[in-house]
C-alpha cells in the first residue's frame, strides 16, 4: 500500500483525494474489467485500490457483489505482474468474509506460498489462511508446517502469525503444530522468535502447568529478541498473579528482576513496568525498577522519559515512598517542551511531594492546562483528587483550581471526573463540604451533560440538608425545576423532597414547592411530586425515613416477579418484602476500575475486579425453564461463582455453581464432554451429602454429545442446625458410555456401560448464605447502632491472622472470604488499623451485621470480628465460619 | 505463401490462447499441466481452485487454467468459460465407472453458449494402466459420434510417461491457427 499512500499525500497537497468521489456501482462495473484476456495491470491495481479504500471506508458490499468481484479478481491470477498479484492477496483478504466460495483460490495461494518467488510467499500464507475454515485447514496442515519452519524470516512469521488467528476457530489443528513452533523459537531472525513463542503460548496458555515449563526453559535459553523477552516477561507476570503469594523465592520473579539488567532499552522498560505492575510487591522489590525508570528520565529519548514519568506516575499511587528519591529528575521535567511529559512529571511530585510544594506546583500546571488534551486533564484531577485526601487543609487551593477547570471547556468524562473529585473531597472532608457544593451548584447551572447533572442533584439531596444553611441551595434546585429538561426535572424534585424530610423548618416551603411541580407536562416528575408530597404532607417519621430518606434496596427485577406471581397465584398470605433478594451490589472500585484490558491479550497491566452484575435474577429465569426445579419454595436468594471441578483440559469438565434458596441449596453441575469418541447417558453428579443436609431430587443430563455443555441437579435441604450448614460434599460423576464414531457421533451399539469419574469436593461456606447488601458507611452504623437493642444478639471473637504482610492483605482476604461489600473502603494500606464494615442478608431474609476491626501487630494483623444479627444461630455461625 | 502464413503467425502471436483443461478429480488435469510447461512430472494434490500457467509450445504461447474435477469446484467451472479459445478434457481411461459421469459433465459444459465457439481435444489419459478403456471405447462411451458443429479430435495419451500429448498440441495449435 506504501505507493498508494504516497499518493493520496501528494494528492492532498495539490488539494484533494482522487478517491473521495468513489461511487460502489461504477468501481464495481469497472472490476469486470479483470475479467478480459490479457490482463492490464495498470488498468487492475487501480481499480483494486479502489475497490479496497472503498471497504475500508466501510462501504457494505452485497454478498452478489462481493462474489462476483471476487471471482473477477481470480482472473487476475494469470499476470505474473508482482504489483498486481500482492494487490491481489490484499483483495482476497478483505473480500473474503464477504463473499462466497473463496476457497477457489486455495490451490493458487498454497502454491504461490510454497513457490520459488519469496516476495509472494508470506502475503499469500496470510490470504490463505484468511479464506481457510477449520475444515479446510487439514489440507493445507503440510504447507503451514513447513512454512513455520522456513528459513526465509518473512514467511516464517506470516505462518506463526496467520496460526495464531487460525487458532480461534481451528485450535485442534494449530495445537498439533507445536513442535515447528518450537523448532521456529530457535530462529535468529527476532520477529521470528517472537511470533513463535506468542503462538506457543497461546497453544498452552490453558495448560499452568504446561505454561510454567516453557517459561523456566525459555528463561535459562537466553532469547535474542527482545521482543520475545517482552512477551516472556508479560507471560511470567501472568503466572505470578495466578499463582499468588509471596514473590520472594519465585524464579519467575528473579527472571522479571534480572531483565532489569537487559541490554535493550525495551526490555529493561517492559522490566521495570511489570515489576511496579505487579501486586503484593514491597517496597523493597520494586525499588530496583524504580531505579531503571529514574535513569530512563534523563534520557535524551522523550519516548523513554514519556514511559518512565508515565509508569512512575502510576507507582506513586502504591507506593509513594519510593518514587521520592526520583523528585530530584521529575523536578527537571517539569519544564520539558513534550507537555504530556511535563503534565505526568507534576502529577507525580503532587502524589509524593510535601504540602510545602503543591502551591508552586500548581501555579505550574496552570500554566499550560489549557495546553492539554482531556486525557492529560484527568490525569491532573486525578492528582489532585490524591492530594486532597493527602492534605485537607489545602482544600481551597485545590477547589478553586478545580472550579476553574469545570468552568472551562471539556468532555463528559474530563468534567464526570473533576465532580467526582469535588464529590470525593466532600464526602473526606466536612470542612470543604460546603464550598464545594457551592461549586457543584454553581456548575450545574450551566451544565450540557445529563447524567451529571443528575448526579450533583442527588448528591445536593443527601448533603444538602445536613448543612448550616439548607435553605441556599433550594433556589439552585428549584431553577432546575424550571429551567431543565423532564429528566433533570424529576431528579430535582427528589431534591427538594430530601430537604423537605430532613429540615423540618423548611417543610412548608418544600411543600408549596412540590405543589407546583405537580403541574408538570412530564408523567414522571409529576408522579414524584405527588408521591412525595403526600408522603411529606403526613410527617411521620418513620414513614419519611424510609421512604424518603433511605429507601428500601431490593433487586427489583425479582421485586417484580414476586410482585406479579402474589398477583397470579392470589395467595392470601401478606406479601413479605423479605423475601425478595437485596439489590444487588455493583463495585466502585476508584479511579482504577476505568482501565479496561481487552479480552485475549497478554497485558503487563494487573487485572482489575469486574464488578458481578445482577446474576440472580438471570439464573432464577433460567431455572424456571428446568422441570422439577419450580417446586422449590422461596425465591432464588443467591448465586455463587462457578467452581471448577475438574482440571481443566481433561475428558471431562464439570463446573459447579451454588444456588441458595431460603431453605434448599441447589447445586448446578454444568457439564462438558470432550471425547469425541464418546456419548454419554443419564449423566449424574453423585453427591456424599454431610449431616443434616437431605438430598431432595436429583435432575439427570439425559444425553451428554461430545462437545456440548449441559447441566444435571442436585437439590438439597439445608439442615435444622445451622452450625451443620458450613461443609464439605464428596462428589463424583457417574453416567454411561457408548463409544461412538467421532465423525458422526452415532454410537456403535446400543448398550453402553457404567462409569465414574471422581470429582473435587463440593466446599459450602457460608458466603454461600450471605447476599452482599449495599450501605454507605453512616447508614452502616445507624443500623449498627439499632442492632443494639435486644431484639438483636451479637457475637464477638478475635483472631490473630499470621503469614498477612499488611492490613491490605488482611482486608482483602477477609472481605473476599465472606464475598460482601465493604463500606467505606479507602486508603487501607495507609493505616495501622482499620475498621471494615460488612453488611449482609442471610437467606431467609435475616439482615446481618459484620464489624471487624483490623490492627497490624507483631506477627502479622489482629482482628476484633462482631457480629450482630436478629438471630443468634446465624451470628454464632458466622464467627465460627471466620475462625 | 511462406509470408502471408509468416504473417498469420506474428498475428496469432500477439495473442494468447486461452485453454481451459477440464475434467472429473484424479483425471490427471494438474499433471498434463505442468507436463505441458515444464515437461516434466510433478507431485499433485487435488486441486481445490485453479492452476493457471503460461504454456510454450513450438513458439505458439498458450495461457492454460487447469480448473479442479472435484464435485465441489465443478460448479465453478463456468465462472472461467468466457472467453476461451479451446478445451482440453481430460477421462481417466481407467475409471470405467465414472465415465458415465464424465460424459454429463462434458455434455453440459458444452451447452454453454461461451464455449459454442471453443476447439475441443479429448485426452483418454492414463493409457499406461491396465484394463483401461482404450481410445475407440472412450470415443463410445462419452458418444462423441453425436457431436456437430464443433472441430474436436480425440487422442490416447499417458502423462505419467508423456505418451501422446505432442500429436495432441500439434493437432490443437494447427486447429487454432486454421480457424483464423
Amino acid at each position: 500500500m506504501a505507493p498508494v499512500s504516497k499518493r493520496d499525500k501528494k494528492e492532498e497537497e495539490e488539494g484533494g483525494n482522487i478517491f473521495q468521489n468513489l461511487d460502489k456501482t461504477s468501481v464495481l462495473q469497472d472490476a469486470r474489467t479483470f475479467n478480459d484476456t490479457p490482463v492490464n495491470p495498470r488498468k487492475c491495481t487501480p481499480i483494486l485500490t479502489k475497490i479496497l479504500y472503498l471497504l475500508n471506508q466501510g462501504e457494505q458490499l452485497g454478498t452478489t457483489e462481493a462474489t462476483e468481484a471476487f471471482f473477477a479478481m481470480t482472473k487476475l491470477f494469470q499476470s505474473k505482474n508482482a504489483v498486481l498479484r500482492r494487490m491481489v492477496y490484499l483483495g482476497i483478504k478483505e473480500l473474503s468474509t464477504l463473499a462466497e466460495d473463496v476457497i477457489i483460490v486455495t490451490s493458487s495461494l498454497t502454491k504461490d506460498m510454497t513457490g520459488k518467488e519469496d516476495l509472494y510467499r508470506a502475503a499469500a500464507i496470510r490470504a490463505l489462511c484468511s479464506i481457510t475454515d477449520a475444515t479446510m485447514l487439514q489440507t493445507i496442515e503440510r504447507y503451514m508446517k513447513q512454512a513455520i519452519v522456513d528459513k526465509n524470516p518473512s514467511v516464517a512469521s506470516a505462518a506463526l502469525v496467520s496460526s495464531l488467528h487460525m487458532s480461534k476457530t481451528a485450535g485442534d489443528v494449530v495445537k498439533r503444530w507445536v513442535n515447528e513452533a518450537q523448532e521456529a523459537i530457535n530462529s535468529d531472525n527476532v520477529m521470528v522468535q517472537y511470533h513463535a513463542l506468542g503462538l506457543l503460548y497461546h497453544i498452552r496458555k490453558t495448560d499452568r502447568l504446561a505454561v510454567n515449563k516453557l517459561v523456566a526453559k525459555l528463561t535459562r535459553m537466553n532469547l535474542k529478541s527482545p521482543f520475545a523477552v517482552c512477551m516472556l516477561i508479560r507471560i511470567a507476570c501472568k503466572q505470578l498473579e495466578k499463582d499468588g503469594g509471596d514473590y520472594a523465592d519465585s524464579p519467575l520473579f528473579d527472571f522479571v528482576e534480572s531483565c532489569l539488567r537487559h541490554k535493550s532499552e525495551t526490555v529493561t522498560y517492559e522490566a521495570a513496568a511489570a515489576l511496579v505492575n505487579l501486586r503484593n510487591t514491597t517496597a523493597r522489590q520494586v525499588a530496583p525498577a524504580v531505579s531503571v525508570l529514574q535513569l530512563f528520565c534523563s534520557s535524551s529519548k522523550p519516548v523513554l522519559r514519556f514511559a518512565a514519568v508515565r509508569t512512575l506516575n502510576k507507582v506513586a499511587t502504591t507506593h509513594p515512598p519510593v518514587v521520592t528519591s526520583c523528585n530530584f529528575d521529575l523536578e527537571n521535567l517539569i519544564t520539558d517542551s513534550n507537555r504530556s511529559i511535563a503534565t505526568l512529571a507534576i502529577t507525580t511530585l503532587l502524589k509524593t511531594g510535601a504540602e510545602s510544594a503543591v502551591d508552586r506546583l500548581m501555579k505550574q500546571i496552570a500554566s499550560f492546562v489549557s495546553e492539554i488534551s482531556d486525557e492529560f486533564k484527568i490525569v491532573v484531577v486525578q492528582a489532585i483528587r490524591a492530594l486532597c485526601l493527602k492534605f485537607p487543609r489545602k482544600h481551597s487551593t485545590l477547589m478553586t483550581f478545580l472550579s476553574a477547570m469545570l468552568r472551562d471547556e471539556g468532555g463528559l468524562e474530563y468534567k464526570a471526573s473533576i465532580a467526582d473529585t469535588i464529590i470525593t473531597i466532600i464526602e473526606d472532608n466536612p470542612e470543604a463540604k460546603e464550598i464545594g457544593l457551592a461549586h457543584l451548584c454553581e456548575f450545574i447551572e450551566d451544565c450540557e451533560h445529563v447524567s451529571l447533572a443528575v448526579r450533583i442533584l442527588h448528591l445536593l439531596g443527601k448533603e444538602g440538608p445536613k448543612t448550616i444553611q439548607p435553605s441556599r441551595y433550594i433556589r439552585f434546585i428549584y431553577n432546575r425545576v424550571i429551567l431543565e429538561i423532564a429528566v433533570i426535572r424529576a431528579a430535582a424534585v427528589s431534591a427538594l423532597a430530601q430537604f423537605g424530610a430532613l429540615c423540618p423548618d423548611l417543610l412548608p416551603n418544600i411543600l408549596v414547592l412540590l405543589a407546583r411541580c405537580q403541574m408538570d407536562t412530564d408523567d414522571e416528575v409529576r408522579d414524584r411530586a405527588t408521591y412525595y408530597y403526600h408522603l411529606l404532607k403526613l410527617q411521620e417519621k418513620g414513614l419519611i425515613f424510609n421512604y424518603i430518606v433511605d429507601p428500601m434496596q431490593v433487586c427489583l427485577v425479582s421485586l417484580e416477579k414476586s410482585l406479579a406471581q402474589q398477583v397470579h397465584d392470589k395467595v392470601p398470605t401478606k406479601f413479605d418484602l423479605k423475601s425478595v433478594p437485596p439489590a444487588p451490589v455493583v463495585s466502585t472500585t476508584e479511579d482504577t476500575a476505568k482501565e479496561t484490558i481487552p479480552e485475549g491479550s497478554i497485558s503487563s497491566a494487573p487485572n482489575r475486579i469486574v464488578p458481578v452484575q445482577s446474576t440472580v435474577s438471570s439464573y432464577a429465569e433460567k431455572l424456571q425453564g428446568v422441570p422439577g426445579l419450580q417446586s422449590i419454595p422461596g425465591t432464588l436468594f443467591h448465586v455463587s461463582e462457578p467452581i471448577e471441578l475438574t482440571e481443566s483440559e481433561t475428558e471431562y469438565v464439570v463446573t459447579c455453581t451454588k444456588l441458595t434458596y431460603p431453605h434448599h441449596l441447589v447445586l448446578q453441575f454444568e457439564c462438558k464432554n470432550t471425547l469425541s469418541d464418546q456419548l454419554l447417558e443419564n449423566v449424574r453428579v453423585q453427591i456424599e451429602a454431610s449431616e443434616g443436609y437431605r438430598i431432595v431430587k436429583e435432575i439427570p443430563i439425559p444425553k451428554l454429545p461430545y462437545n456440548e455443555t449441559h447441566c444435571a441437579y442436585v437439590v438439597l435441604q439445608f439442615p435444622e442446625q445451622l452450625s451443620l450448614t458450613v461443609t464439605n460434599f464428596g462428589a463424583t460423576l457417574r453416567f454411561i458410555v457408548k463409544d461412538c464414531d467421532p465423525s458422526t457421533g452415532i454410537p456403535d451399539a446400543d448398550d453402553g456401560y457404567d462409569d465414574d469419574y471422581m470429582l473435587e469436593d463440593v466446599e459450602i461456606s457460608i458466603s454461600d448464605q450471605i447476599e452482599k447488601v449495599s450501605m454507605d458507611r453512616e447508614a452502616f452504623d445507624r443500623a449498627w447502632e439499632a442492632a443494639s437493642d435486644e431484639d438483636f444478639t451479637e457475637s464477638e471473637d478475635t483472631f490473630n491472622l499470621p503469614g498477612m504482610s499488611g492490613l491490605e492483605q488482611a482486608v482483602t482476604k477477609v472481605v473476599k472470604f465472606l464475598a460482601l461489600e465493604p463500606t467505606g473502603l479507602t486508603k487501607v494500606s495507609e493505616r495501622s488499623s482499620f475498621t471494615l464494615c460488612l453488611p449482609g442478608m442471610f437467606r431467609g431474609g435475616v439482615e446481618v451485621l459484620i464489624r471487624a476491626k483490623l490492627a497490624v501487630a507483631n506477627n502479622g494483623v489482629s482482628m476484633q470480628f462482631t457480629v450482630r444479627s436478629a438471630h443468634s444461630d446465624i451470628a454464632e455461625l458466622i464467627c465460627a465460619a471466620v475462625g | 505463401m511462406g509470408g502471408l502464413f509468416s504473417y498469420f503467425r506474428n498475428l496469432l502471436g500477439s495473442r494468447e490462447m486461452r485453454i481451459l483443461i477440464l475434467g472429473l478429480d484424479g483425471a490427471g488435469k494438474t499433471t498434463i499441466l505442468y507436463r505441458l510447461q515444464v515437461g516434466e512430472v510433478v507431485t499433485t494434490i487435488p486441486t481445490i481452485g485453479f492452476n493457471v500457467e503460461q504454456v510454450t509450445y513450438k513458439n505458439l504461447k498458450f495461457q492454460v487454467w487447469d480448473l479442479g474435477g472435484q464435485t465441489s469446484i465443478r460448479p465453478y467451472w463456468r465462472c472461467y468459460y468466457s472467453n476461451t479459445d479451446a478445451i482440453i478434457y481430460v477421462v481417466d481411461s481407467a475409471d470405467k465407472d465414472r465415465i458415465g459421469i464424465s460424459k454429463d459433465e462434458l455434455y453440459y459444459m458444452l451447452k454453454e453458449e461461451e464455449l459454442q465457439g471453443a476447439i475441443l481435444v479429448v485426452l483418454a489419459n492414463k493409457q499406461d494402466m491396465e484394463g483401461c478403456l482404450s481410445v475407440a471405447e472412450v470415443h463410445q462411451a462419452l458418444g462423441l459420434d453425436a457431436l456437430k458443429n464443433r472441430t474436436f479430435q480425440i487422442f490416447k495419451t499417458s502423462a505419467v510417461k508423456g505418451d501422446g500429448l505432442d500429436p495432441a498440441m500439434d493437432w490443437l495449435s494447427n486447429a487454432l491457427q486454421n480457424r483464423k
